[in-house]
């Protein structure tokens, strides 16, 4: 495995210091990497998946329109990070690797480097309360 | 057979004073010349001043190569006699930021009021090239560049040729926010660059106690520079970029220390101004 780009080293490592769950995907989509606060809500711990292809995660965790409707991977916020190399928000529910549901919002943005290199993605969730 | 010699190795400023001298109050700049005379200049710290008179006049082509635009890699750059040599050739390698072009960035010191004359006016034929870059040779010289964790878009060099590697990474704070330094290869900074080497010149600057009130400055602490030094199986480490207060001794009892408490596996021997490495 090679040594990743200091943009995505610098992401992890500001990621392991937060309290909001963060996701990281390189340019396919792949997992890179979710912190801590990301476990609680996708059920799962990182160190026990470690990195997946993206087909892999995207099964685990299965994204749900507020009404229980699959939505498609190309809507959901990473990936259109992914493809139209911008900024993308959205409010919906994922099913964790626990088969638990919860609605969460999602921003994500890409990573690209000063040779406008394309690096991946991250994104920034967050569980919404109705309490 | 490649030379390596160490023209300047201090860190953030020079270092004038008779405490000083053993080590060396130049900053950064590193000389490596290949057997068939093919010369690479890392670095445009107050050291180059020195490298440029000696080589002034028998020298045509001039490859510099800086890792970063810090003032201690750069001030040398005005006292360079190559530059000031109309029929000197000068190439130039280094880092972009992600607004400013390499040339703009270069400008901002060579102009006034920070130095009297502008970079279009000096006599010698410049050629700029942005890094990181792919892969590229000089000579018999391979270079691969890649950005290393330090303040600002700054890069190391891994300089192979057929028969050795050199890295050289001056400023490098590889440790910054990690929790399990330095164990995972994947996620650590500059590890392409320095693994295997048989040479590997690295920021030493702290004390592992001065550390904990420099974090994020972007340096290492001298017991992260030999562990960074050994997760990457290097023949020979180079302690570098000391640190503008620490004397000789310091520098001294820092390396002697280090080297008993971590008991390396590979050589070690402190960056001097002067000491000549052969390959």
């Amino acid at each position: 495995m090679s040594q990743k780009p200091i943009e995505l080293i610098l992401a992890r490592q500001l990621s392991s210091h937060l309290t909001m769950p963060i996701f990281i995907v390189d340019p396919r989509g792949d997992l890179l990497f979710y912190n801590e606060p990301a476990e609680k809500i996708l059920g799962c711990r990182f160190n026990e998946t470690g990195e997946m292809p993206a087909e892999e995660w995207s099964t685990m965790f299965t994204p749900e329109d507020l009404q229980g409707e699959a939505i498609s991977p190309d809507a959901l916020p990473l990936m259109i990070a992914l493809s139209k190399r911008r900024p993308a928000h959205k409010r919906f529910q994922i099913k964790g690797a626990d088969g638990i549901s919860r609605e969460i919002e999602v921003t994500a943005f890409p990573i690209s480097e000063q040779a406008d290199r394309f690096l991946g993605g991250v994104a920034i969730f967050w569980e919404i309360s109705h309490d | 057979m490649t030379e390596v010699t160490i023209w300047g190795c201090r860190g953030s400023l020079a270092a004038p004073g008779e405490e000083f001298t053993g080590y060396g109050g130049n900053t950064s700049c590193v000389e490596v010349v290949a057997a068939d005379g093919t010369r690479l200049i890392l670095d445009a710290g107050t050291g180059i001043r020195g490298l440029g008179q000696m080589l002034n006049g028998t020298v045509r082509q001039y490859n510099l190569l800086l890792t970063h635009l810090h003032m201690d890699h750069l001030q040398g750059m005005g006292f360079f006699s190559p530059f000031f040599d109309s029929h000197a050739q000068v190439d130039l390698w280094g880092p972009a930021s992600t607004t400013l072009s390499l040339r703009t960035r270069l400008a901002r010191y060579l102009s006034p009021p920070l130095f009297p004359v502008t970079m279009r006016d000096l006599p010698c034929k410049l050629t700029l090239h942005e890094v990181p870059a792919a892969v590229f040779e000089i000579g018999p010289f391979r270079i691969i560049t890649d950005l290393v964790g330090h303040v600002g878009p700054t890069v190391g060099y891994r300089i192979e040729t057929a028969g050795s590697v050199i890295a050289y990474i001056p400023d490098h704070e590889p440790a910054l926010g990690t929790v399990d330094f330095p164990n995972d290869t994947q996620w650590l900074s500059g590890y392409e660059l320095a693994e295997n080497a048989d040479l590997l010149i690295h920021d030493a600057q702290f004390s592992r106690q001065e550390y904990q009130n420099c974090i994020g400055w972007g340096h290492s602490a001298i017991d992260d520079a030999f562990k960074f030094a050994e997760i990457c199986n290097v023949k020979h480490l180079i302690p570098f970029h000391h640190d503008p207060n620490h004397t000789d001794d310091t520098i001294t009892q820092m390396v002697n220390e280090t080297t008993h408490s971590q008991v390396p596996e590979f050589e070690v021997t402190a960056a001097r101004e002067g000491a000549v490495f052969k390959l």
